[in-house]
């Protein structure tokens, strides 16, 4: 492998490959980590990014392949393994138990004697130790139900940390984070760069790849088709060996002749069923002909605000107007009755809501939809009318294959998406609700998509749009919400909107203070 | 009045007597669930305890060697529990209703090929039972009023096994709370992906918790046919499994307050039996059967939040998928 | 380290699984026979002649699995909707005490009354036992599993206390109803078949049997052609999906278990009204957990119900059989076989699914290569 470092690399996978059932996730892959640096591994989503690191970590068996630690071929079949090896790993979702304290977390695994006293102790010493060193503040007796993200973030860190790792591996370590607890984020993981620590960066957004890595690996289809020296890349190229081929990171887009007010939320508020409040006081207006984005660090009250809407979720307080239906905290909804005022909803995840995995195509074409002539007559359903329904939506929206008769869970997240758009669509919503719209989507449905959208909008649908992804809304929308904690911090035009300003919003600022 | 006391202490008495096997189900329970597993085969186990325990005991002619092979029958459907429910992650509660059914038709079946008795065992002879442990000094201080008769019938002149039930709980609590399976055990019934990132066998881990059920089982199987009773009847454990299961809800599957809820549907059943047929002032005779359903009608109201809310592990049901 | 499983074909799926499944079972349980020194195939063969061959025995077969059909639905069903009604035995036991006094409530009217008023008494009763468990999951989330057993132990105690107290035959001593009203009786189908000259031993075997066919039908038509079907089967796959699209999940999840607990409750008609024409303690005898081995290896579908609840249905009478010709095995050879089933066609399921769709892929795999 003639390397021409006098250092064995931290990290080399050889020959590394992994299939789920019919599904190759990792097909040969090669990768190499030098020690003391920060490697980013980017790709879309369902690249196989996250795969990859699971099979480092043990947590999944590789089929076939080499793995080397330190120049050393270790066999690695399980996290214990992993961890044995010095390899750590902050995962995208926290492996941490809620009821236990930070103590309690951190010493899991590592108890040093079958009596928790003996390294209850140590690990509280540890834990302090570690976070005095890496400015990793947190309190060793805290429940960790009590913390919040980035508390917890925090204590994950020290639990890859507190065995001494020397490769240590973050999976998309920001999704949850504002740009500015990031940033701090990021500080942490240079001071471990700058102490030999081989730092695995795992993200599928650009603009992190460029201001900390050093190296960094491009993956596609489960496969690596790029190896860069970060200095020597930029944006434009990543983005090309991401998605197979150039990138518009424009979309054209029609202007906006925004006509009547077709949703207005007053003082809006939700509050959950633990009695935390999710939404405070959003006032917004939404209106035919228009995209109204709504930007902001994954969990602060965009979901609950989408089902608020979509009748899925009763609001607290406040008042929200529907096509001149008045809703309030005292008037019934249901998602039914929501639909019939003439919303559509495309959901943000569609497994979870906007199919039934199990079911076959055409009766995924008629949910939502399923007690209207559409589907039957009377109590029945007609098996004939659905069939046709459901070729008709596959032919106008291009869903492939476009056999009627598949279960859901067996076309690919483009096509599965299709089929919810295609549903939503077709009713010929005055209002469209549209979360995620491209998540797991590979490129050439997300323009596809994004045209739809702007289409639907030339004819005078009113668009709310949810989206984690800044660059989404940015080209997208014709104005944009910024959500915080599950209040409006401030709604600005596209010409305004840049990623600082949101940033910054997305932070909590207000606009008048940013302006000011 | 001294009476009733006298009464009230019988009832007691009695209440304890009914409660060890629930108490010791209960422990297996709390082990089970707290690692993530529904186990509605403590029912099952039980069963297979008892007639292993009897029918061992009279071949054997040792209490104890009956007890060895209860525990570890009760380990074997442990262990097929585990296979289909961890090893190949298959439904908890249809593994556990199989298992009960299994436990239900096998008694039977092997006891008349045994002992070709309908399947009753035959009496053990006093000598390979357990018999009530008498406590120093009984006899001195049977005379003092309340106390004395407290000692004496309360505390003392158990069997051997009630008071290893009473001595489970506290094991129970300790080995939860105290001891690193325990940790691993309450974290694997909240989130097993932690513990599995910790580098810990979820598998191995729930396994385990499941054997420590089976022996518990075990023990209260035995003490149904050999210490309770002198012999093996079919169904015998008549729903205790069940009872014990609604007990570990009840205590909100933590070891003291399931050791409460144990004592207080004892106490249920030991009152029911003492006033049967008794004409009480004001309300007349209680209807007895009815009375018996208060442990299931109390455990529905619970679980329907009318009185508190149970909060079971998170993670409780699920199999472990990577 | 594991290799890819492709996945099974339909019929295997549906077919020859279930049918491996059933084998391991019987398998398990013929090494207790062996074990116990007799003959396992001596002693299937008993069976099989006891459940086909000897006069009647077709007959008690038949009259067994309505009661099957019966408690596999009301498991079935209530799958469907991805809940676990372990229910059935004592939906099942208060069905009785609903067709009785439903029986007694129109004492003097002629069959043509009496006979759907019993039937709808005995389904009315089922479902009330099977809401409330219903409604306490959708409304209050009590775990169905637990409340449903609990409701097992209460629907015992108070028909313990009904049959020995207000319900009591004076002068009996075992606790059993007083007769019903005979216009209620259902008619036996060796008596039908008598009208039309078809001479048949006298069985159990009643109309019954005809109304658990019946059932079967209709059960697929609610499943799989109706609205209320598609709802009920959105919220047992999916039920943030099912809350999505607008459907009432707490409303479908205490519909399904209504109807569940009706299926269940009609197997009082063809035990109280059809044969013993009285309320008897414990007079479901474990039928209602035997439906959850129906639905289990029927795959809740109303073919598979059928054939699965046949099987049973052979193997209670067939099992009875064992009884006369066996010394040291009896009829609770059943119980142990349909433990093995529920664990093999349940809780392992998919035990042998790896291995045999590896199997089938290699079997078909060169025939395919020589056809490309």
């Amino acid at each position: 492998m003639g390397s021409g470092s006098s250092a064995p690399f931290a990290l080399e996978l050889r020959g590394v490959s992994k299939s789920f059932g019919l599904i190759r996730a990792n097909k040969n892959i090669n990768l190499q980590i030098q020690p003391g640096s920060i490697h980013g591994i980017i790709g879309e989503n369902g690249a196989g990014k996250s795969t990859l690191m699971n099979i480092v970590y043990g947590m999944h068996e590789r089929d076939e392949g080499d793995i080397l630690v330190g120049g050393q071929a270790v066999d690695i079949r399980s996290s214990a393994d992993a961890i044995r090896h010095g390899i750590g790993m902050v995962h995208q979702h926290f492996m941490l138990v809620p009821t236990f304290t930070v103590v309690e977390n951190v010493m899991l695994g590592s108890e040093a004697g079958s009596l928790l006293r003996e390294g209850r102790e140590a690990a509280r010493a540890r834990v302090t130790e570690l976070s005095e060193s890496y400015n990793l503040a947190v309190d060793p007796d805290a429940r960790v139900s009590e913390l919040n993200v980035g508390q917890r973030q925090r204590v994950e860190i020290i639990k890859a940390l507190k065995g001494g790792a020397n490769i240590l591996i973050l999976d998309e370590p920001t999704g949850v984070l504002t740009p500015q607890e990031a940033a701090q984020l990021f500080e942490i993981l240079k001071v471990l760069r700058d102490r030999g620590v081989a730092v695995l960066l795992i993200t599928h957004k650009l603009a992190e790849i460029m201001e900390i890595t050093d190296a960094v690996d491009i993956m596609r289809h489960g496969e690596i088709v790029g190896h860069r020296k970060t200095a020597d890349t930029s944006p434009a190229e990543l983005a090309e060996l991401m998605v197979g081929r150039k990138v518009l990171l424009e979309v054209a887009r029609s202007e906006a002749t925004p006509g009547q007010v077709q949703l207005s939320a007053r003082g809006l508020g939700y509050k959950n069923n633990q009695g935390v409040i999710e939404l405070e006081d959003i006032s917004f207006d939404l209106r035919a002909g228009e995209i109204l984005g709504v930007a902001g660090v994954s969990g602060n009250g965009q979901t609950q605000l989408m089902e608020v809407l979509a009748g899925m979720r009763h609001l607290t307080s406040g008042a929200v107007e529907i096509l001149g239906t008045q809703i309030t905290p005292a008037s019934v909804t249901t998602p039914r009755i929501i639909r019939d005022l003439g919303v559509g909803h495309i959901p943000e995840d569609r497994h979870k809501h906007g199919l039934v995995l199990q079911f076959e195509a055409r009766e995924n074409m008629i949910l939502g939809q399923h007690d209207r002539d559409l589907a039957g007559t009377g109590a029945l359903l007609d098996p004939k009318r659905i069939d046709e329904n459901c070729q008709e939506k596959m032919r106008d929206f291009d869903v492939r294959p476009a056999s009627p008769g598949h279960r859901a869970k067996n076309f690919s997240g483009g096509n599965q998406q299709k089929i919810v758009i295609a549903r939503e669509f077709s009713t010929g919503p005055s209002i469209l609700l549209v979360g995620q719209p491209t998540r797991g989507v590979d490129v050439g449905a997300i323009e596809a998509i994004h045209n739809q959208l702007q289409a639907l909008k030339a004819e005078g649908c009113a668009i709310l749009l949810v989206s984690v992804e800044l660059d989404e809304i940015i080209s997208l929308s014709d104005r944009i919400m910024v959500l915080c904690d599950g209040k409006n911090v401030g709604i600005v035009t596209r010409a305004k909107a840049d990623r600082q300003t949101l940033g910054l919003m997305m932070a909590g600022q207000r606009q008048e203070a940013l302006s000011a | 009045m001294a009476d009733f006391l006298f009464q009230l202490l019988l009832t007691f008495d009695g209440t304890l007597r009914i409660a060890t096997p629930l108490i010791l189900c209960a422990m297996a329970g709390i082990f089970a669930e707290r690692s993530g597993v529904i186990d509605i085969s403590l029912e099952g186990k039980l069963l297979t305890g008892a007639f292993v325990a009897a029918a061992v005991a009279f071949i054997s002619g040792s209490a104890w060697l009956g007890v060895a092979a209860a525990i570890l029958a009760s380990v074997t459907l442990s262990l097929i529990h585990g296979f289909a429910c961890i090893t190949h992650k298959g439904n908890q509660v249809v593994s556990g209703v199989a298992i009960n059914i299994l436990a239900s038709g096998l008694t039977v079946v092997v006891g008349i090929a045994l002992f070709q008795r309908g399947g009753q065992t035959p009496t053990l002879p006093r000598d390979v039972r357990f018999k009530p442990l008498e406590w120093i000094g009984v006899e001195s201080v049977e005379a003092i009023p309340v106390l004395g008769a407290i000692y004496s019938q309360l505390i003392s002149g158990h069997n051997v096994l009630v008071y290893i039930a009473l001595l489970a709980v506290p094991l129970t609590g300790f080995i939860l709370y105290r001891t690193r399976f325990g940790l691993r055990l309450r974290a694997v019934g909240e989130v097993p992906e932690a513990v599995d990132s910790a580098g810990i066998s979820v598998t191995w881990l729930r396994y385990r918790a499941l054997i420590v059920g089976g022996v518990f089982c075990g023990i209260a199987g035995a003490y149904l046919s050999v210490a309770q009773g002198g012999n093996f009847v079919r169904d015998m454990s008549a729903g205790k499994g069940y009872i014990a299961l609604a007990a570990v809800i009840f205590g909100n599957w933590k070891p003291m307050m399931a050791l409460i809820a144990c004592l207080m549907f004892g106490f249920l059943e030991a009152a029911t039996s003492r006033l049967q047929g008794v004409d009480l002032p004001l309300v007349g005779e209680l209807p007895t059967q009815l009375m018996l359903a208060l442990p299931y009608v109390l455990t529905v109201l619970l679980l329907a939040g009318f009185i508190g809310k149970p909060t079971p592990p998170a993670a409780i049901g699920e199999p472990y998928i990577k | 380290m594991s290799s890819p499983v492709p996945p099974l074909p339909r019929w295997a799926d549906l077919f020859l699984l279930p049918l491996i499944n059933l084998m391991a079972a019987l398998f398990v349980c013929g090494l207790v026979v062996l074990l116990i020194g007799e003959n396992p195939i001596e002693a299937l063969g008993v069976m099989v002649k006891g459940a086909f061959v000897y006069p009647g025995g077709l007959g008690y077969t038949l009259y067994y699995t309505t009661n099957f059909i019966f408690t596999g639905l009301a498991v079935a069903t209530a799958f469907h909707a991805l809940l676990f009604n372990i229910g059935g035995e004592g939906q099942a036991y208060v069905a009785g005490l609903g067709a009785a006094l439903a029986a007694f409530a129109v004492s003097a009217a002629p069959a043509i009354v009496a006979i759907p008023f019993a039937i709808l008494g005995a389904a009315l009763a089922g479902a009330i036992w099977g809401v409330i468990p219903g409604y306490l999951q959708a409304k209050r989330g009590s775990h169905i599993v637990i409340t449903t057993i609990m409701f097992n132990f209460i629907a015992a105690s108070i028909m313990v206390w009904l049959l020995a107290g207000p319900m009591l035959e004076p002068g009996q001593q075992s606790p059993q109803s007083v007769k019903l009203p005979e216009a209620s009786y259902l008619p036996k189908l060796h008596d039908l078949l008598g009208l039309i000259g078809a001479k048949t031993t006298a069985t159990p075997l009643n109309v019954s049997f005809l109304l658990a066919l019946i059932s079967l039908g209709v059960f697929w038509i609610l499943i799989w052609r109706t609205r209320l079907g598609y709802a009920i089967r959105a919220v047992g796959h999916n039920p943030e999906a099912a809350h999505y699209a607008g459907i009432n999940v707490a409303r479908t999840i205490i519909i399904a278990m209504a109807i569940a607990g009706a299926f269940a409750g009609l197997l009082a008609t063809n035990e109280i009204v059809g044969v013993s024409h009285r309320v008897i303690l414990n007079y479901t005898a474990g039928y209602g957990f035997t439906g959850i081995a129906v639905a289990l290896m029927g795959r809740n579908h109303p073919i598979g119900i059928f054939l699965a609840a046949l099987l049973f249905g052979a193997l209670y009478q067939g099992g009875a059989e064992l009884d006369f010709e066996f010394k040291s095995i009896t009829r609770e050879m059943v119980l142990l076989i349909q433990g093995m089933i529920i664990l093999f066609s349940g809780a392992l399921a998919y035990m042998f699914n790896a291995p045999l769709s590896r199997l089938i892929a290699r079997v078909s795999a060169p025939k395919e290569m020589a056809r490309g």
